[in-house]
């Protein structure tokens, strides 16, 4: 296995499958003379050209939705947005084009499409630049949606992504881009959507966190072992949508505990989405009230004080698990 | 008939103290426009008839067959349209019902010019220009009635025909929003190098959106074979072009990015497909994009449901003194290619088809049930 950060994963998966299909291409916001504003298209333009990877305008509505008509038309286009934050110029495109177009039509249209790039907070960007959009494209029937959290995760369900027929909302994280970890070698590595991954077993409390809750739900299992010999199991879903609650609710009839970590605002969240599923699957198993830790409900500030109190941390998914195992 | 020093406002009073950033009263810009003086309507007749020499000389040139689809196709299109505000008033149509009656010579003119492979995709005025694309009469009032033998299986209704056996990607439920999709379509084919245009229709409200903009930017950017056509009915629901656009001239948006633009006479069939031809020129020649304003006039309200009080009769009277289908019927007389005899086969024949695409609505099956949930994921 070789050692990538999370950058490189994604870089990699791009390039193989731009070697792999010649219908695939990528366009967005500096992405080619620029190799990209996070540099995840790095190199890609000098080896494969104009042709398969385009610089846009900004313009996002425009190129999202050029790429909707592209993939109906029998390409595959991987359209990147800077963040996710200005996918909300697009979202008609994603939303009422990209997701329905299929169901509109009877079953006629599909729409292979992969929109990326990355959602969330960084590092003191303030309030338009650091929201976490999963539950909101999460809404939409016929988006999937996917958050990484590790380099393997990362190149494996972009692979999967590329080549799903579905449009596909592929959300990254900019604080851990230069996150590595081990990947398997080969061009074949893929990861199947819809499958969530144990990151961590344990047996006394499940903790389900994605994207950049994932490392800091993992720091606090390891505290929690040490300081209270309490052991968390941390799973990490991987897909949004389709999400995988049978591994969360096999987890939760073992541990019979639950802390939820994200990174996006509460009301209305995935968290909140999974704190219904768990009750209606596993209601009777739970010994204690669900907890969740997510961005305070406030747009983001910039002094990185006041950004680090509205984010959730390790002290915070620590907190949690102690109140849901009452110690 | 308009007098050249008072325009089409004459006779608004102007006295209120009230102003607005363009320095009309308020009034005015709820005003409707005023009877008897539709400058437009003139000059249309104007040039017309100047250039009626060269139409005919078109015409004749024109395979006969081909002239004779044309003028079914505009029947065929009126007819059907009216046959689906009969049977919406009836209750068999529900949702939004948006009809095409007065621009029939656009989709026809442009769409007829194409070659089968070509691509269209088109706001949610879609009925006709469905079927002038090739999808059965029968499949699109299926489709209206909500049944199983749509032709999305009754997942669309009025605002979403599609056929991928005829290129026909789709009425879309956005103003503009399927702008940027048909310039992806023309991104594709450039991309494959399949030599098809993609021909995308909107309305003139669609053009204050920013996926008009931002699409024609860059297909001259990049070159795309993609023909903007836009159809200008005057109306973006009840609001007239001009309370909702600062200039008239919409062709010479185009200017803005550097792109060939033309406005064109939209209730003539033949002046439609001039135009459109010269645009599938340049898209084939060199990949070069084409905005078309073809300005014609919309006879019946926004959808169904629209009561129309804000503009007169006598508007709506001068418009249709230049009926695309009587013109094109007319020219077609003069030209020698067609006798009365022949439009009223026509006339038969659409009736006919008319009656058979309602009847076969009517008979069909509801979806079944377990269709809910299919096609939602491919």
């Amino acid at each position: 296995m070789a050692i990538l950060t999370i950058r490189d994963a994604l870089n990699q998966a791009l390039r193989e499958e731009l070697i792999r299909d010649e219908n695939v291409f990528i366009m967005g916001e500096e992405v080619a003379e620029y190799d990209g504003a996070y540099k995840v298209t790095r190199g890609l333009w000098k080896e494969f050209g104009d042709k398969r990877v385009v610089d846009s305008p900004i313009t996002e509505l425009g190129f999202a939705g050029l790429g909707v008509g592209a993939a109906m038309a029998g390409l595959r286009p991987v359209i990147e947005f800077m963040t996710w934050n200005f996918s909300i110029l697009a979202s008609d495109q994603i939303i009422n084009n990209a997701a329905k177009m299929l169901y509109m039509s009877g079953g006629q249209f599909k729409v292979p499409i992969v929109f990326r790039g990355p959602n969330g907070s960084a590092y003191q960007v303030s309030s338009q630049h650091s929201q976490a959009l999963e539950a909101f494209y999460g809404n939409f029937p016929g988006l999937k949606v996917l958050m990484p959290s590790t380099a393997a995760d990362a190149k494996g369900l972009l692979k999967s992504a590329i080549r799903d027929d579905n449009p596909v909302v592929f959300m990254e994280q900019e604080r851990m881009y230069g996150l590595k970890g081990e990947v398997p070698e080969g061009d074949d590595f893929t990861i199947p959507l819809g499958v969530a991954d144990v990151k961590r077993e344990g047996k006394d409390c499940t903790i389900v966190a994605r994207s950049m809750t994932v490392p800091l739900a993992l720091q606090a299992a390891e505290r929690i072992q040490e300081e209270f010999d309490v052991s968390c199991e941390v799973i990490d879903p991987r897909t949004i949508k389709p999400l995988d609650i049978d591994t969360i609710v096999d987890s939760i009839k073992k541990t019979n505990r639950l802390v939820i970590a994200e990174e996006s605002h509460e009301f209305a969240s995935v968290g909140a989405e999974i704190t219904y599923q768990v009750m209606d699957h596993a209601f009777d198993y739970l010994d204690a009230p669900i907890k969740r830790i997510s961005t305070a409900e406030t747009p983001m500030p910039y002094a990185k004080n006041l950004e680090e109190l509205a984010l959730p941390s390790v002290d915070k998914i620590v907190a949690a698990v102690r109140q849901v195992s009452y110690l | 008939m308009a007098k050249a020093a008072t325009g089409p406002r004459a006779g608004i009073k102007t006295d209120t103290a009230t102003k607005n950033g363009s320095g009309k009263p308020l009034d005015s810009l709820t005003e409707k426009r005023q009877s008897a003086d539709f400058p437009d309507v003139d000059k249309a007749i104007a040039e017309y008839n100047a250039r009626k020499d060269s139409q005919l000389a078109a015409i004749k040139k024109t395979d006969k067959e081909l002239l004779r689809k044309m003028l079914y196709e505009m029947v065929l299109s009126r007819r059907f349209e009216e046959k689906c505000a009969e049977v919406y008033r009836m209750g068999k149509i529900g949702g939004f019902c948006h009809l095409y009656i007065g621009q029939e010579a656009i989709g026809v003119g442009a769409m007829l010019a194409l070659e089968p492979t070509d691509m269209v995709v088109t706001s949610y005025r879609d009925h006709a220009q469905a079927m002038i694309k090739g999808i059965s009469p029968g499949s699109v009032m299926a489709e209206l009635y909500g049944k199983a033998t749509g032709c999305v299986g009754g997942k669309g209704g009025s605002m979403h025909m599609f056929s991928k056996e005829h290129e026909f990607y789709g009425g879309h439920g956005i103003v503009g929003g399927q702008i940027p999709v048909g310039t992806g379509m023309a991104y594709a084919a450039k991309y494959k190098n399949t030599g098809q245009v993609a021909l995308c229709f909107f309305g003139e409200a669609a053009v204050n959106q920013g996926s008009f903009h931002e699409s024609l930017n860059m297909a001259q950017l990049w070159k795309l074979p993609c023909i903007y056509i836009c159809e200008n009915n005057q109306y973006g629901m009840g609001t007239s072009q001009e309370r909702a656009m600062s200039i008239r001239s919409i062709a010479k948006k185009g200017e803005a990015y550097g792109m060939a633009n033309e406005f064109v006479d939209g209730m003539d069939v033949m002046a439609v497909r001039e135009a459109t031809l010269r645009a599938v020129e340049r898209a084939r020649k060199d990949g070069s994009p084409t905005l078309l304003e073809v300005r014609a006039y919309r006879y019946m309200g926004h959808s169904m449901s629209d009561p129309g009080n804000y503009r007169t009769r006598d508007e709506i009277a001068k418009y249709q003194e230049r009926d695309p289908i009587v013109l094109f019927k007319d020219s077609l007389q003069e030209a020698g290619v067609l006798a009365e005899k022949d439009y009223e086969a026509i006339e038969a024949e659409v009736k006919d088809v008319v009656e058979k695409a309602a009847q076969f609505a009517e008979e069909s099956p509801l979806p079944d049930t377990s269709e809910l949930l299919t096609h939602v994921y491919a």
